[in-house]
């Protein structure tokens, strides 16, 4: 394995659309549950311990070698806003079109066949990261940063917090952000063990606030991000 | 009286012993059960209910076709340890309406693990099963792991709510960790597992709960669903939205700042899953 594939499918810049979703924090930044970097230090780390963490345990179980279709039900399941749930498989498309140009691979192109509408972003994640010659805790790693980064980048823009204080939060999450990662790839590995697909055993950690305001900011007009 | 769920002996009726002495050094191990069978007469017969340890079951007085079960509080909880388990099943055709006598308390104790409480729930086809008991308070210092099992036939009904209130008046809460997770015809409907109180993470942060003390849902499930999905619905801004599933079911998610508030919300979403539920 190359551990530098990891720098490129984490990058914010990998071309998969991250960079017009805010993570839930611009309807959190409307609704003032957002106001300065403590807010947003408390934001990031309640959804890497919800969101961030079932995301990266389905994940880890697709790096493992679990069932991508049986993930995305289990998937559907955990999230119970549909305008999550669309914008999960509109992620999911849109980073498999470039996972498929990175690093080519039959399960890529047989997950593209079964599923043209999508599949949620996590599971796509985790057979982009094997098709990367990425490992489970990678996988893990690439989400549970993605949970937090988005919310921070989209904050500097929604509220106008300086960008080294963003940066401060997430480097302050870094010690959180391992042991969910580590806990992720435990439940992902165990998941697809055995060559099974067992979907009971992985995270299934919600947030009310979250799927509440996902719904009230897809009927919003007036939006800078898609979600 | 409320029901309680205890980790520990806390309150001297907590040395009261289950009729069936079913106390050990580990603690209690109730296991309680009710099954709702169709009978020859159109109605709902109850061929099993058996209370056991802190659940003491009621039969109440039946409505049209439907049998009607109360938890009562036979005991103030069982000690650290403990876990007490209750399952459900709803024969095909039948109907069972299942609500408490008061809210049930898990308390705090000072010895043993967390309580454990878990609720396995099955619903056959052209059954119905309404679950509405009261709220779940979680008094300051208790811990409690909460778990619902629910499996539903494909042509089954349900009205699930489940409420959850941390802390009573003025207090901070205990930790509340529960797991809900939710099969229709086999397949994966609803898995939302939560996890509240102090030395739970960011659970009262802006991406969780913020200020509420109250939290709760409200899942709708009926073939009616599959011809006509719930539209998403925001109920109130910031503290409630009812949502389709993947599956022939509306969940009404809903946060308030306390039980009243949340009982309107909950109360309000059901209105709008009537048509859908009572379609045929």
């Amino acid at each position: 394995m190359t551990r530098a594939a990891l720098l490129v499918l984490a990058d914010g810049r990998f071309p998969a659309g991250g960079h017009a979703h805010s993570g839930g924090a611009e309807q959190a930044v409307a609704a003032g549950r957002i106001t300065d970097a403590a807010g947003l230090a408390a934001y990031c780390r309640g959804r890497l311990h919800t969101a961030g963490l079932t995301s990266a345990a389905l994940a880890a179980a697709a790096c493992a070698g679990a069932d991508p279709l049986r993930l995305d039900e289990a998937a559907d399941a955990r999230t119970p806003s549909p305008a999550l749930r669309a914008t999960a498989r509109r992620l999911g498309r849109q980073l498999l079109r470039a996972a498929r140009a990175a690093w080519p691979a039959a399960e890529l192109d047989a997950l593209a066949g079964a599923r043209p509408r999508g599949v949620h972003q996590p599971v796509i994640l985790g057979v982009a990261a094997r098709a990367a010659g990425l490992g489970p805790a990678d996988a893990s790693y690439a989400a549970v940063y993605e949970a937090v980064s988005g919310p921070a980048t989209a904050t500097v823009r929604l509220l106008g917090l300086d960008p080294f204080e963003a940066t401060a939060v997430l480097a302050r999450l870094a010690p959180e952000l391992d042991d969910v990662a580590a806990r992720a790839t435990t439940a992902g590995v165990r998941a697809a063990a055995g060559g099974r697909t067992d979907v009971d055993v992985l995270p299934a950690a919600g947030a009310p606030l979250l799927d509440i305001a996902a719904e009230e900011h897809a009927v919003r007009t007036a939006r800078l991000f898609a979600s | 009286m409320a029901r309680g769920v205890t980790d520990a002996a806390a309150a001297p009726t907590a040395e009261v012993r289950p009729p069936d002495g079913t106390r050990a050094t580990g603690g209690v191990r109730a296991h309680a059960r009710i099954t709702a069978a169709p009978d020859a007469r159109g109605g709902t017969a109850l061929p099993e209910l058996a209370g056991d340890g802190p659940i003491a079951l009621r039969r109440v007085r039946a409505g049209a076709g439907e049998a009607r079960v109360c938890l009562v509080g036979a005991m103030a909880g069982p000690l650290g340890g403990d876990r007490v388990r209750l399952d459900v099943r709803v024969e095909p055709g039948a109907a069972l309406r299942v609500t408490s006598a008061a809210a049930t308390l898990a308390l705090p104790g000072t010895a043993g693990g967390p309580a454990r409480y878990d609720v396995s729930l099955a619903v056959g086809d052209g059954a119905e099963l309404h679950w509405l008991p009261e709220p779940l308070v979680s008094v300051r210092g208790s811990r409690l792991h909460v778990t619902y099992r629910i499996d539903l036939a494909p042509a089954a009904r349900l009205v699930f709510r489940e409420e959850q209130v941390l802390g009573r008046t003025g207090e901070p809460p205990g930790r509340l960790v529960s797991r809900l997770t939710v099969c229709s015809g086999g397949r994966p409907l609803l898995d939302q597992a939560t996890d509240y109180g102090p030395g739970a993470p960011a659970w009262d942060g802006p991406a969780v709960l913020a200020d509420n003390r109250a939290t709760g849902q409200l899942l709708v499930a009926a073939p009616g669903f599959a011809a006509t999905p719930a539209k998403p619905h925001v109920l109130a801004t910031a503290q409630a939205a009812l949502t389709p599933l993947p599956g022939p079911a509306a969940l009404t998610t809903a946060v308030a700042p306390d039980a009243l508030r949340l009982r309107t919300l909950l109360d309000e979403a059901r209105t709008h899953t009537t048509a859908a539920y009572e379609a045929r």
